[in-house]
């Protein structure tokens, strides 16, 4: 037997630790440089979860009914790969609506029921405090084994007064260390970081403990793992104790067991505390969502090898202690002790959470709500209500470690750890329903959510709560056979004929299908109001990036009403803070929307949604809700998504045709541009004639005695100047027709032979007369081709022409050869002059594009050209299906333009017939 | 006697710009083109400029531009004579240092009043 005031010392030793890790917690919170800003100590907090029914109760069940613990764990890790996306949406939602509790959750997200927060705080106060008695069953039950070893320990529970009892005094000092810690601000949807800090590291005192007695069994008790599995092999009542058969219920129990720890783990008020209330930072969600995993998967590596040596070596006494009588066993001292810290850390980080979650609801969800209801709270008190608050919740707290004490005292014996704690996740479960689907469909409302809840609840107590009793002997346990009042489909294990399962299982499927059947049922028949739709649409859409609360009060208060009414229940400094950035505005001036949102915000965060809405709805005057807000919110939020899919693909579009319209404006742009180009080139073309002939006009009008010969020059350089103008104007027109289209030909078949001997004529005489010695050299027969002969004509002409102007000055030659080139006709013009470079060659088709020739020299006596000879040749040549083009001459040397034509088809009615004759 | 210089490639023009300054009793120098203009003012030294300025190789504004940048031309007389009629062109012409800008066709009466003033004008 150890000394029992060495146990005591140590034990309290370590709660006076937490203490000062947890001062020390806040202190640095308040200095600015917070402890728990990290990723890894949210995931140790998470870590809560594992209660000293983990540290205990894990190797118990597995001792009895095998891998099954195994599932306990395996649901949270599934609910912590989800978190990212289920976690984070409660993150963002509690941070946006100041919650403060999972009861202020549901009730804000159902139109901040005050009824409905109420009920989730009943159920967490009757479902969780033998939870708590769990835990202090776990620190008596290891204080006893440990001081008693190996005696069986004696737990005079009920024999001895209070006083005597080490737990009464353990729930004292706990109460001591929540209230200090716990109710430091009034605010509750602030970080409790002290108690953070506290709780992350009892996780790692609870962890290091457990790995200490896994090691010390399969390496000190046994020579290794091998060593442990070939002794249980060895052992054939052992062999099959591990295996999956040994699950209650089978594969049902699997799934059942697997659902329970996954909703449990998200609707347990401590874990809603640590998963949701106390996040500092959504993006810690990531890196917990495998490190507490990790965490899981570190505590239980053990439980198995620990479960099997307490077979083996047959500890005896309860599975439950088998951690503990396992080094007790052994003879040793320090171990037993650190597993008696383990575990006492384990019980009491989950009662440090639990207590605080719960008190918080006590004081928000239940008792605020009836005290305004009753106006039990004088109006005009002067010191203000914010310390009366506190008061309540401080009260709240002794109470709910007393209630967990009593139950403890009275009925703990009868269940095993496991046991209570499952009953305790059964109740939490009925939670899951409300929360979840009204996370994530707004169509779920408050009646739907309290008739599924209270439904669930009474099943829950009828197939686990009352039975539970029955067993340890409150009850005649005759009705779990038989059914009450001999009804045998009433009967609590096997509801409505359902036999065979296990009860956690059973008692699971029956309450939330109705749980759920019913949120679901009288949703889908009944109406939201405004407040509750409004708070629907803020919850489901709380991912999207562009909600935020909006000012949803429409109402009139005085700013003066507001900051007294803040005044009594928060406090100055809380006031102080909400009217920071206004203080120059004056009492007695309306309080705008955005100020009177701010109010609630921060009542909620005190006092929770649904009492927060009560208190300014009291001060506020007229129709206290815009419902066009409202509306305008709903519509921003289901329809945004649909709404925004489609501008996308509107815009996508508009910046099509805009593209589309941009580009067909820039080519109308620069046709523009080409023609205000065009015009210039066309006036300055005409002007050039046009000077000459008008200055020689007026010299001739006023100079009558010019003698004669002068006279007779310039009348000639009048008429031919004129002839200039008359060929350039009727150029333009053609040039203005083939662009436009309208150039008028008239295509038929004839003979380009007999065509160009035509145009050879029409040119021979002038070119004679500059001295130009023209060739012909054709080579066909006949050239049947299909076109307009006075267009063509006009084109040949015009090459001949440009050949005689460029040809050299000194014998100028100039040739033309017609030839067949596949089934066209080739007419080549070529002379002797400099040629034309090759990138000139295509520019020589431009509009007035007029050809420089290196030794040109104007005065020759050469006609200049007007630069739209070749353009307007082109244009007919392509009309008809043909190509003009410039290359090297052949045999001259100069430049050479080529004009190729199709042959024209044979022509059956009439044999080839001359074109022109 | 003074001396004109008649600038342009078109030989009628040329032609009718020669008339017109010898029957106003002017002496007369011709270019064809921006070199030879230039030449010719080196050359000739002619008393003013009568200057085209689409003209084959260096344009009329060239030729001005150059003429300007020399001091020794800094104030010779030059009237731009052009069938381009656009506002922009004539600001050009004026902003190079033109002294006047006529617009093709033109009234030769008008033509050689400026010519005279422009001449009487300088010292």
């Amino acid at each position: 037997m150890r000394h029992d005031l060495v146990v005591l010392t140590v034990a309290f030793g370590y709660l006076a630790l937490l203490f000062v890790i947890a001062a020390w917690g806040d202190r640095r919170a308040e200095q600015g440089r917070s402890l728990i800003g990290s990723p890894t100590v949210y995931a140790l907090s998470i870590a809560v979860y594992c209660t000293a029914w983990t540290f205990y109760g894990s190797v118990g069940r597995a001792a009895q009914h095998g891998p099954s613990f195994l599932l306990i764990y395996l649901g949270p890790t599934l609910a912590m790969l989800l978190s990212p996306f289920v976690v984070r949406k409660m993150v963002r939602i509690a941070g946006a609506q100041r919650i403060t509790s999972i009861a202020d959750f549901i009730s804000a997200r159902y139109g901040k029921s005050a009824g409905l927060g109420a009920l989730v705080a009943l159920i967490a106060l009757v479902g969780i405090t033998p939870y708590i008695a769990l835990q202090l069953k776990a620190i008596t039950l290891s204080h006893a084994v440990l001081v008693d070893y190996p005696a069986p320990p004696a737990l005079r529970l009920a024999a001895a007064p209070f006083w005597a009892d080490k737990s009464f005094w353990v729930a004292l000092v706990l109460a001591a260390f929540i209230i200090l810690f716990g109710t430091r601000h009034l605010d509750a949807s602030e970080r409790h970081e002290g108690m953070v800090a506290a709780i992350a590291f009892e996780s790692l005192v609870k962890l290091a403990a457990f790995l200490s007695v896994g090691v010390f069994t399969v390496f000190v008790l046994f020579n290794g793992p091998g060593d442990l599995l070939a002794r249980v092999a060895a052992t054939p009542e052992l062999a099959g104790a591990m295996s999956l058969e040994t699950v209650p219920g089978g594969a049902l129990g699997w799934v059942g067991m697997l659902v329970l720890a996954f909703l449990a783990f998200l609707t347990l008020p401590r874990q809603f505390q640590v998963l949701v209330v106390e996040n500092v930072d959504e993006r810690h969600i990531t890196r917990a969502s495998w490190l507490f995993p990790l965490y899981l998967l570190a505590i239980n590596l053990f439980v198995i090898p620990i479960a099997l040596a307490g077979l083996l070596l047959g500890t005896g006494g309860d599975p439950d202690s088998v951690v503990l009588t396992l080094p007790l066993a052994s003879g040793l001292d320090g171990l037993p002790l650190l597993v008696f810290i383990g575990g006492l850390s384990a019980a009491t980080g989950m009662m440090i959470v639990e207590t605080i979650a719960l008190s918080t609801m006590v004081s928000n969800q239940l008792v605020m709500p009836l005290l305004l209801r009753f106006g039990r709270l004088p109006r005009a008190t002067r010191r203000g209500l914010a310390g009366r608050l506190l008061a309540i919740r401080r009260v709240a707290i002794v109470l709910i470690l007393l209630m967990g004490y009593l139950y403890h005292a009275l009925v703990g014996d009868a269940y095993s750890l496991v046991t209570i704690g499952l009953v305790s996740f059964a109740a939490a479960c009925q939670f899951a329903p409300a929360m979840l689907i009204g996370l994530y469909w707004r169509g779920a409302n408050r009646l739907g959510a309290a008739l599924g809840m209270t439904a669930g609840i009474l099943l829950w107590a009828w197939t686990l709560l009352i039975p539970g009793f029955a067993q340890s002997g409150w009850l005649d346990a005759g009705f779990l056979a038989d059914g009450p009042f001999g009804l045998d489909w009433l009967r609590p294990y096997a509801l409505f004929g359902l036999e065979g399962w296990d009860i956690y299982t059973h008692s699971l499927l029956w309450s939330l299908t109705a749980n759920m059947g019913l949120l679901v049922g009288v949703s889908l028949f009944t109406r939201q109001g405004p407040l509750e739709q409004t708070q629907a649409a803020l919850f489901t859409e709380a991912m999207h990036p562009r909600l935020a609360q909006a000012s949803l009060w429409q109402g009139q208060t005085s700013r003066g009403e507001l900051r007294a009414l803040l005044d009594r229940y928060l406090g100055a400094a809380a006031t102080a803070r909400v009217f920071a950035d206004r203080t120059a505005e004056d009492d007695d001036q309306p309080a705008p929307a955005a100020l009177i949102a701010h109010a609630e915000q921060a009542l909620a965060g005190a006092l929770g949604n649904a009492s927060a809405r009560v208190l300014i709805d009291s001060v506020v005057r007229g129709e206290a809700l815009d419902l066009e807000a409202i509306l305008g919110i709903l519509d921003t939020t289901s329809e945004t998504l649909e709404m925004n899919r489609r501008l996308e693909q509107k815009s996508r579009e508009l910046a099509h045709t805009s593209e589309e319209l941009r580009a067909a404006n820039e080519r109308l742009r620069e046709l523009d541009r080409l023609k205000d180009e065009f015009v210039a080139m066309v006036s300055h073309e005409l002007r050039t004639p046009l000077t000459s002939i008008r200055s020689f006009a007026e010299i001739l009008r006023d100079s009558p005695d010019l003698p004669e010969d002068k006279r007779a020059r310039f009348l000639d350089v009048v008429v031919r100047e004129s002839q200039r103008l008359s060929r350039l104007i009727e150029e333009i027109l053609d040039l203005a027709r083939l662009e436009s289209g309208r150039l008028a030909l008239s295509p038929r078949r004839l003979d380009l032979v007999e065509l160009a001997r035509h145009s050879v004529e029409a040119v021979q005489r002038l070119q004679e007369e500059r001295g130009i010695a023209l060739d012909v050299a054709i080579e066909v027969d006949d050239a049947p081709v299909i076109g307009d002969p006075d267009r063509l004509e006009q084109v040949i002409i015009n090459l001949l022409d440009n050949a005689g102007k460029f040809a050299a000055d000194e014998a100028p030659r100039v040739k033309l050869c017609l030839v067949r080139h596949k089934a066209h006709y080739r007419l080549s013009v070529e002379d002797n002059g400099p040629g034309i470079a090759p990138e000139e060659r295509e520019r020589v088709f431009e509009k007035f594009h007029q050809i420089e020739r290196s030794d040109d020299t104007p005065a020759r006596g050469r006609p200049r050209g007007s630069g739209l000879g070749l353009p307007i040749s082109r244009g007919i040549v392509a009309h008809l299906g043909g190509r003009l083009w410039v290359e090297d001459a052949p045999s001259l040397g100069g430049a050479c333009l080529v004009m190729e034509l199709p042959e024209a088809p044979a022509d059956k009615e009439t044999p080839a017939e001359p074109a022109t004759s | 006697m003074a001396k004109v210089l008649v600038v342009d490639d078109e030989p009628n023009i040329v032609l009718s710009l020669e008339f017109l300054m010898q029957q106003a009793g002017f002496d007369v120098a011709t270019a064809e083109d921006g070199e030879a203009a230039l030449a010719s003012v080196a050359d000739d030294a002619p008393d003013l400029v009568l200057l085209d300025i689409s003209l084959p190789g260096i344009s009329g504004f060239d030729v001005l531009e150059r003429l300007r940048a020399d001091p020794a031309h800094a104030r010779l007389p030059i009237i731009m004579l052009t069938a381009h009629g656009r506002e922009v062109e004539r600001e050009k012409g004026m902003a190079l240092g033109a002294d006047d800008y006529i617009t093709k066709p033109f009234s030769t009466q008008a033509l050689v009043d400026k010519v005279k003033s422009l001449l009487t004008e300088a010292p």
